[in-house]
């Protein structure tokens, strides 16, 4: 049942083969075709933006009040890409097989192969849009490495590369805006999909503003929605990322696949107290140059900067050498809580460890730029001075963010650290063409599932959102419009638009009036609280049968006393909150559901039921070697369909850093 | 670092929509923590708000990081707060003693009426960008990216003036409610570079035809966008966007 239509012949062949033959649509039929992009981020404003070039007729919407915000701007470190600029021995084949190996053999080995195939040109393009990435003196572009990889392929800009992607993309799409061929619909919210004879036609949202339902018609819906991190109340995420837009294509027939599939991220601020709204990531480019430790005594209370050299505990370098502190996220985030959990954690709550940057800023920076100057015998507060400097040009707006935050000054002393809830993995099931499980509706970039299994690798999230964007979509969705093109645009008078935005109506007006007692957030960071324990870094079957229970229970707590202020014709933002965490609260079902199925440990989920002597994650290929896709039924029912995975050429096995 | 609890009164401006008068209303804040954001202390207020059956405060934000752009209160006279190169969401309560008071205003500028209480319309801000601040290049045109060295220094200086997050401060800081900032940074983003290079005149002639026609006053100089600035944009971008437009000024061809 479920086709995941990847295409026949050799790994490295497919996409070349899919392109030479997929189905096309000329320039006088794509002006009569309609596409709504739904989202701005990368993955939405490089797929309007291409659409709109194309000469597709665009909608996009976005929920800010300007794409150019979406959170895609908050990425920090970098881009991966096959360049092989630094000669290392890189290659499509090996940021393919670093991904699928990275993602503990539980992503697609087709769609991994296309995106590092397209790596490349993700570079080309962004740099011919006036991307400002890093550059070497003598004008190339600059890498820098990340976690599960052992060459140097990341491009950046500063600790701001998401920023410069995305306006990039965004400059983009407000070109095509100027040219006509995109309509962008900002502080817009969409609320559900329209469907008619099994084909998504349209969407319903909510204009922000004045709280006005909208329909709009399209020959075909895109969901660039990003992630759902924030059912763990706190994380990384922005403050409006949700699942909403995903959960309602679910509810409409879309699948959702490997939901509990969740990466925490091992070097984030730790949380300082109940105020937390969010946590703040530190990018894990910074361990290219920070080294993790914890004090090897137990109970060592000396500030960071007295305890000597050979009474600290390098616990990555320890335990992984081969990798050192550039592990993978699911591994380091676990060895950071083991760490902890034993008691060895530092700062005032003991859930934290240090990131501590001395070692290279003396030795590896400081030594080059005094060799640079020609400075003979350098003494260190020499080479202090000059290390700052390099490690403020590749860092500086995250050091000065640590600072501002915990009133710390990382060039001086150590920063502390933790894991913390920063991507999701799992997300809306794709097919090899993008398209969900109903037919004419595509998910791209974090809201999809497909490329990075149970664990995404560093720098590959922003990879993915331009890849889907820019060159995938493009090809994709020309093979399903080629049959459309006799479809007249459907009017939004249509029943099908009217009764889906009667039932968004009428769900606003039940909430509006509860009129209880609790507000939305102290729902929402108790469905976090639930998901954190539960479904979080460890998970066992016990506590996962507690969490669906705890969270069936807030549900019910949450329709009967929820307090909303205000009215529906205004700009309401706690109506648009309330209506996120109802998703919400049905999400954390489902993905404790999920993590409760897969009894294996893979990746970033870790069931405490299976790990190998050591406490690394033990995968059972012979059983779990597949996606969970869930079809929605009804309330707290679903059904599984299983999309077996086949490696051809990347032959699983038990993944080793050592 | 040292951290305590204080409490404050906050005097916020409360306006309905954009037709609405508008006015100043007065809340006690109590035992706020030092480690606390300014934005994480408006939660708090705005919990305190609902237990009583009133309506919160709205207000724009989404990443709490400092990169989006979107919070943007004038509090105490000056767009985003007390602290050099910062945003509203990376202010904490720590620059702050028992006992303050605080006044929190939405930006002020006729190109960017208030939607509601503390949130503005900034759309203005996109319109100039659709007016020319991009570089014409349809996807899958480009040549490999080390076709064309790119000095460092023009890079950085590239990517300095490419780090706005078009807030707005600039403008709201402004007696005369001037871009010139917003606009000489993505003009100059993009004329240092030899990617940009091609539709320089054409860029730097459209984007100000489209700054003036939104409302945004003249520049006189003052230097007040560059103190607050967030991201440390320097003023030198509105001498470059000043050259740029009157070398497109200069000649025939476009
Ligand atoms: C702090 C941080 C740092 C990161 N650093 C890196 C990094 O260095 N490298 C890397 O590769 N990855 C990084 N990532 C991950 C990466 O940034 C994201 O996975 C990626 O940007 C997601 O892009 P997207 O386009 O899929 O979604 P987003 O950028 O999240 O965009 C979602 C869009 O959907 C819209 N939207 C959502 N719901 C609705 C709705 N219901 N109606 C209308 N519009 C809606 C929003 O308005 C927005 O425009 C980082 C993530 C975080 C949190
Ligand atoms: S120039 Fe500075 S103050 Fe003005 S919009 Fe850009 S970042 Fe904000
Ligand atoms: S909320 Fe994003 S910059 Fe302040």
């Amino acid at each position: 049942m479920l086709d995941s239509k990847i295409p026949a012949g050799p790994l490295d062949q497919k996409w070349t083969d899919y392109k030479g033959h997929c189905k096309l649509v000329n320039p006088a039929n794509k002006r009569k075709l309609e596409v709504i992009v739904v989202g701005t981020g990368l993955a939405g404003a490089s797929a309007a933006a291409s659409l709109g070039e194309l000469g597709y007729q665009v909608k996009a919407f976005c929920f800010q009040d300007s794409p150019r915000r979406a959170h895609s701007i908050a990425a920090q470190g970098g881009i991966n890409a096959a360049k092989n600029y630094q000669n290392d021995g890189d290659s499509v084949f090996r940021l393919f097989y670093d991904t699928i190996k990275g993602g503990d053999y539980r992503a697609r080995e087709a769609n991994v192969h296309r995106l590092a195939e397209v790596s490349v040109n993700i570079i080309d393009q962004c740099v011919a849009q006036g991307v400002p990435f890093a550059r070497e003196y003598g004008g190339l572009l600059n890498n820098r490495s990340f976690g599960g990889t052992q060459v140097k392929r990341t491009f950046y800009a500063a600790g701001q590369t998401g920023q410069q992607l995305l306006i990039g993309a965004y400059q983009a799409l407000e070109r095509q805006v100027a040219l006509g061929k995109v309509k962008m619909y900002t502080r817009h919210e969409m609320l559900d999909v329209v469907v008619i004879d099994g084909k998504a036609r349209g969407i319903i949202c909510r204009n922000l503003i004045t709280g006005e339902l909208e329909r709009h018609f399209g020959h075909a819906v895109l969901l660039c929605t990003g992630g759902y991190g924030n059912v763990f109340y706190l994380s990384t995420n922005a403050m409006g990322s949700n699942v909403t837009a995903a959960w309602k294509a679910h509810k409409k027939g879309a699948y959702f696949a490997n939901p509990c599939f969740t990466q925490i991220h091992p070097t984030c601020i730790p949380v300082s107290g109940d105020h937390q709204s969010k946590l703040t990531l530190m990018s894990e480019s910074l361990r290219n140059d920070g080294r993790i430790w914890v004090p090897a005594k137990l109970g060592d209370k000396r500030a960071a900067n007295d305890i000597p050299e050979e009474e600290r505990d390098y616990f990555l370098e320890r335990r992984y050498p081969a990798f050192g502190n550039l592990v993978p996220r699911d591994v380091a985030s676990r060895a950071a809580k083991e760490r902890c959990d034993a008691g060895y954690g530092v700062g005032t709550t003991g859930q934290a460890v240090y990131l501590d940057f001395k070692f290279n800023l003396i030795n590896k920076y400081g030594k080059a730029e005094a060799n640079k100057l020609g400075i003979q015998n350098p003494d260190t507060a020499t080479l202090i001075r000059l290390g700052k400097e390099v490690v403020k040009e590749e860092y500086g707006n995250l050091f000065d963010m640590y600072e501002k935050i915990t009133g710390e000054n990382p060039y001086e002393v150590p920063m502390r650290i933790y894991p913390a809830v920063h991507y999701t993995m799992g997300g809306l099931w794709v097919d090899y063409e993008l398209m969900t499980s109903v037919k004419g509706l595509y998910a791209l970039g974090e809201a999809n599932f497909s490329d990075h299994g149970a664990n995404r690798l560093g720098a590959s999230a922003l990879m993915q959102g331009l890849a889907d964007g820019y060159f995938v979509i493009p090809y994709t969705i020309g093979n399903y419009l080629a049959d459309e093109i006799a479809t007249k645009p459907i009017p939004t008078e249509h029943p099908a638009f009217a009764e889906a935005e009667q039932k968004v109506a009428d769900r606003i007006n039940t909430l509006l009036s509860i009129k209880g007692n609790q507000t939305v957030e102290s729902f929402h960071k108790r469905l976090g609280r639930i998901m954190w324990e539960q479904c979080g870094m460890a998970r066992s079957e016990q506590g996962l049968k507690k969490a669906i229970e705890d969270i069936r229970q807030l549900k019910k707590e949450f329709w009967s006393d929820v307090r909303i202020p205000g009215q529906v014709n205004e700009m309401n933002p706690e109506l648009d909150k309330a209506g996120r965490v109802a998703d919400f609260i049905e999400l954390g079902e489902l993905m404790c559901l999920d993590a409760l199925d897969r009894k294996e440990s893979c990746g970033g989920h870790f069931r405490e039921e299976s790990q190998t002597e050591e406490g690394e994650a033990l995968r059972d290929d012979q059983q779990y070697a597949y996606v969970a896709a869930w079809g929605y039924q009804s309330d707290s029912q679903w059904q599984l369909n299983k999309e077996p995975l086949l490696f051809d050429v990347a032959k699983p096995s038990q993944r080793s850093y050592k | 670092m040292q951290h305590y609890n204080m409490n404050l009164t906050l005097k916020v401006w409360r306006q309905k929509n954009a037709a609405d008068k508008g006015h100043f209303e007065t809340y006690p804040v109590k035992n706020i923590s030092s480690e606390m954001s300014f934005l994480e202390m408006i939660d708090v207020l705005n919990e305190q708000l609902i237990k009583e059956g009133k309506e919160p405060i709205a207000f724009d934000h989404d990443c709490r990081e400092g990169i989006c752009g979107m919070c943007s209160m004038y509090i105490n006279g000056r767009p985003h707060g007390p602290w050099q190169h910062n945003t509203t969401c990376q202010l904490h309560m720590r620059a702050y003693q028992d006992g303050d008071t605080i006044v929190v205003e939405p930006w002020r500028a006729n190109a960017f009426p208030v939607v509601k209480d503390l949130m503005v319309d900034r759309s203005a801000f996109d319109r100039i960008i659709q007016a020319g601040g991009y570089i014409s290049v349809n996807t899958g045109n480009a040549v490999d990216a080390n076709a064309t060295p790119i000095e460092k220094d023009k890079a950085d200086d590239a990517f300095a003036a490419a780090a706005c997050i078009g807030c707005g401060a600039c403008v709201a800081a402004c007696k005369n409610s001037s871009a010139m900032l917003f606009v000489g940074a993505k003009v100059s983003h993009l004329a240092l570079l030899p990617q940009g290079s091609p539709e320089r005149k054409s860029r730097a002639v459209n984007m100000v035809a489209q700054m003036d026609k939104e409302g945004f006053g003249a520049c006189t100089n003052t230097g007040a966008c560059e103190a607050v600035c967030p991201k440390g944009i320097s003023i030198e971008n509105i001498a470059r966007l000043n050259r740029e437009y009157m070398m497109a000024g200069l000649t025939e061809d476009k």
